[in-house]
């Protein structure tokens, strides 16, 4: 005892992806064993592909991993579960028509042909007990929350004895009060004397749980230090070699209304109710936050306004003109922006960024002649527009599916903004991009609210509706239950929005 | 020694998929080899014979061309539907539509001579949008799945051939066989000297190609349709409808085809006759030839002349070597199958490194 035991060392690590990418640069560390060890960076520092190397999902071009001192090559996932090695990915894998035991003991070799989850049954329960990650084992996947399906995946690490738990981002789809669970349930891991890795870009999920952190930018490890020793500020500093200068939003807001909604229901894709008696307001000039665990009705709320969803009942108003029952264009037309959640819908991978660009302007003149669009006046104003936007690479001829997550969206805000909306609706815009990209969306939607544009702000990122609101709307079960305006928000407005997206009410 | 890896490329470059497709041509004769050495002919012989057949001579090249002038029409049009993502397998039956109505124009409509071609490729061209448009309302409406419906449309359309060819338009001269009366003189095509290649078709069918081009590229509705095809959702998010598409790129290529079936009555036969004879499967064939030029109006004429002297290099070897004419349809097949296996092979490429050693 006393002696600290390495459990894992990674010695000087490169791989190489085409087009000359090298995702990790000779990346050395060291993990403790029973603790709780973090993995900072930006989008594409190189974390996942770290962690999928040590999962044995990718090969390191050079370097070795050193597995409780010795050197290990691990060449499958199932060689790292033979090893201890338990992995969570961002994108569950799970099977939505089987229960939670069954998902847990599928592909054992020990699993009895007939009833196979039968025995396995109580020591999933004993598990589930043992490290408060309570799900029933008997209840199926589909019925489940995105954070106890997070669940079953670590139970099924922990039933095939995993001493070592990698997560990748595991707080991007839980609540507050999920995250804090979570958080319990590592602790008791590594009372266990298990190791945990996990993948982050939240500072503050590395100040309250990791014991350690590496922080990694561009393949490369920046630093290892302890987060006792440092500050949110100065691991930020080190995750992007610039610092991140924060927009703040205006703060007097007009009283013009530009959106409201009148007891609006509608249908959701189950045939269940989506949205149940919504009342809301955008004012010009404000960013209106809708705070809600995906699936509350957010999505339906988007596509009703835009006009994509049929209104059961209840009416929509833009500055006073009912949209209820107009078409997604002709509501386009009267100056209402969006931004999908699905950026598969916002934008055409296929299209050319030009073509991208067009999408909305080219049934219009200037662009549209008649029968033919003029693509020569398309262009010139597509190259001022990616200059404009920063639109990286800057080739308008570029497919965007090539484009980075944060390019992606900057083509849709580009085309959506350009044309001086009334009212922006955005759907987690900021999902999965890295902190500059998310930076530079937040400025852009600041942008348009500063022109006097009502903003309505969806996201699942708490802290993000906290830092841009001026007002925040509290979704759960298709139905409005807070409506919070503040000047600052405050740690215990965190708390209070949390807990009503877990339904309660305060 | 020279080192190469496999590298995954992000987007597949035309050369690679030019390469591609000519390694799968290549693919389906060596495959076929083993048919011609069922029938006991070398193969090589056999290539011989099939190329000789197809570009051997002036008159294997008309013929060639010949062939390939329904390909082009119908290629065209089934790029377009492709492009919209609406599978219409119905070329075949909207061909044999277009030579039905022609057929009627020519012999019972008793339009004056002067207009009797521009009066059977209008109704032609009509008739074959009008087939076309079956399935399609079918799909806007009640969410049929065209691919079905157009595919059943053609043994219809076969059968109404066989019925009128037996029965009602029989001709008066022709006996025991089942064909009908050749159509006045006024109702045929003139054609390149010496050859059985009618220029008008060709003209038109190239026309076709290079303004098909120009409207997915540089046309409103062109690029609406080009939405359609990629993203519905997206479509549906500006306000372009769907369905106002599906009946437009089904009419255009239904009409393509009735156009092609005008041309093979009134170019070639002058008579409307078996099914089997007035399109050699062109429907059929034509889904290939859009495939194979990705789906690209320019590129058919390209593919419509390399199926164009498969057909001809196909006659040559029944001719010669009395191997069936199906042989075709089996190359056919296999190129198509050898196509598809190695689309994924598009993304990839070889980088090639002269060192051996890896660099740093």
């Amino acid at each position: 005892m006393g002696i600290p035991m390495i459990e894992i060392a990674f010695r000087s690590i490169t791989k190489r992806f085409p087009s000359h990418i090298v995702a990790n640069d000779r990346v050395s560390f060291e993990v403790e064993k029973g603790t709780v060890y973090a993995l900072l960076g930006e989008n594409g520092a190189g974390k996942s592909t770290l962690m999928n190397i040590l999962y044995g999902l990718l090969q390191p071009d050079e370097g070795e991993i050193f597995l409780r001192g010795k050197p290990q090559k691990i060449s499958s996932p199932k060689e790292a579960i033979a090893l201890g090695i338990g992995m969570v990915h961002q994108h569950f894998r799970l099977i939505n028509t089987h229960t939670v035991c069954e998902n847990v003991i599928l592909g054992l070799r020990s699993v009895p042909f007939f009833f196979p989850a039968k025995k396995a049954q109580l020591e999933v329960r004993a598990l589930s007990e043992k490290y408060g990650l309570r799900v029933d084992p008997k209840t199926r996947i589909w019925q489940l929350s995105a954070g106890e399906k997070q669940k079953v995946e670590i139970l099924k690490a922990l039933y095939r004895k995993a001493e070592i738990l990698i997560l990748d981002e595991p707080t991007a789809v839980l609540t507050p009060q999920e995250v804090e669970e979570l958080f319990r349930t590592l602790k008791v891991m590594k009372e266990e004397g298990k190791t945990c890795i996990f993948i982050t870009h939240k500072l503050n999920e590395v100040m309250a749980i990791a014991d350690r952190v590496t922080v990694m930018r561009q393949g490369k490890v920046v630093n290892t230090l302890s987060p006792s020793s440092t500050s949110p500020e100065e691991l930020a500093r080190m995750m992007v070699d610039k610092p991140v200068l924060s927009v703040a939003p205006k703060k007097n807001v007009s009283s013009r209304v530009v959106l409201e909604l009148q007891d609006v229901w509608a249908i959701g894709d189950k045939d269940l109710p989506a949205l149940l008696d919504v009342t809301l307001t955008v004012r010009a000039g404000e960013i209106v936050g809708v705070a809600g665990v995906a699936g509350n009705g957010q999505r339906e709320l988007a596509e009703v306004i835009v006009g994509l969803r049929k209104v059961k009942r209840g009416r929509i108003f833009l500055e006073g003109t009912d949209i209820t029952a107009l078409s997604p264009r002709e509501i386009a037309a009267l100056g209402v922006a969006y931004v999908p959640e699905e950026r598969n819908i916002g934008l055409i991978g296929e299209m050319s960024i030009a073509e991208n660009l067009m999408l909305r302007g080219y049934a219009e003149p200037p662009f549209s002649q008649g029968f033919w669009v003029n693509w020569n006046k398309a262009e010139a104003y597509s190259e001022r527009l990616i200059s404009h936007y920063q639109i990286h690479p800057p080739l308008m001829e570029m497919p965007v599916r090539l484009l980075s997550g944060g390019n992606r969206q900057r083509v849709i805000l580009a085309r959506e903004l350009e044309r001086k909306p009334k009212l922006v609706i955005a759907a987690n815009p900021t999902a999965g991009l890295d902190v500059r990209g998310v930076e530079a969306i937040h400025e852009l939607l600041v942008k348009a609210q500063e022109d006097g544009a009502g903003v309505l702000l969806i996201s699942g990122d708490l802290d993000e509706l906290l830092k841009l609101s001026n007002r925040i709307v509290v979704f759960f079960r298709g139905e409005v239950v807070g409506n919070l305006e503040k000047e600052r928000w405050t740690e215990e407005d965190r708390r209070n929005i949390g807990l009503m997206m877990g339904g309660v009410r305060v | 020694m020279g080192k190469f890896r496999i590298e995954l490329s992000l987007q597949p470059k035309t050369t690679s998929i030019l390469f591609l497709s000519l390694v799968s041509i290549v693919l389906a004769f060596l495959c076929s080899s083993l048919i011609f050495w069922f029938y006991r002919v070398s193969p090589w012989e056999a290539y011989t014979v099939f190329f000789q057949g197809a570009f051997g001579s002036w008159y294997a090249l008309s013929e060639t061309f010949k062939r390939m002038i329904p390909l082009l029409l119908v290629g065209v049009g089934l790029s377009l539907s492709f492009r919209a993502q609406v599978l219409n397998i119905g070329a075949e039956g909207q061909i044999l539509l277009g030579a039905i109505a022609a057929s009627w124009v020519a012999l019972f409509s008793g339009v004056p001579p002067f207009l009797m071609l521009p009066f059977m490729f209008i109704l032609g061209f009509l008739a074959g949008a009008g087939w076309a448009l079956v399935p399609a309302v079918l799909k806007v409406r009640f969410a049929v799945n065209e691919v079905l419906s157009s595919l059943m449309l053609n043994y219809v359309a076969f059968n109404v051939v066989l019925y009128l060819i037996g029965g009602p338009w029989k001709g008066k001269g022709v006996r025991g066989f089942t064909y009908t009366d050749t159509f006045p003189e006024a109702g045929w095509l003139g054609t390149i000297g010496g050859t059985r290649v009618p220029y008008f078709t060709l003209v038109v069918g190239l026309l076709v190609a290079v303004m098909g081009y120009f409207f997915l590229k540089k046309a409103t509705l062109g690029f609406e349709l080009r939405i359609v095809g990629s993203s519905p959702k997206t479509a549906q998010l500006l306000g372009v409808s769907e369905g106002r598409i599906t009946l437009l790129v089904m009419f255009l290529s239904g009409g393509l085809a009735g156009f092609a079936g005008v041309g093979e009555v009134a170019g070639i036969h002058h008579l409307l006759r078996h099914p089997s004879h007035i399109s050699l499967g062109y429907g059929y064939t034509g889904i290939i030839v859009a495939w194979l030029a990705r789906a690209n109006p320019l590129a058919t004429i390209v593919t419509a002349f390399l199926f164009g002297a498969l057909i001809s290099g196909g006659d040559a070897l029944k001719v010669s070597l009395g191997i069936p004419f199906q042989v075709v349809s089996v190359l056919n097949g296999l190129i198509l199958l050898f196509l598809i296996s190695t689309e994924i092979l598009s993304r990839y490429r070889i980088v090639w490194s002269s060192s051996g050693g890896v660099e740093n």
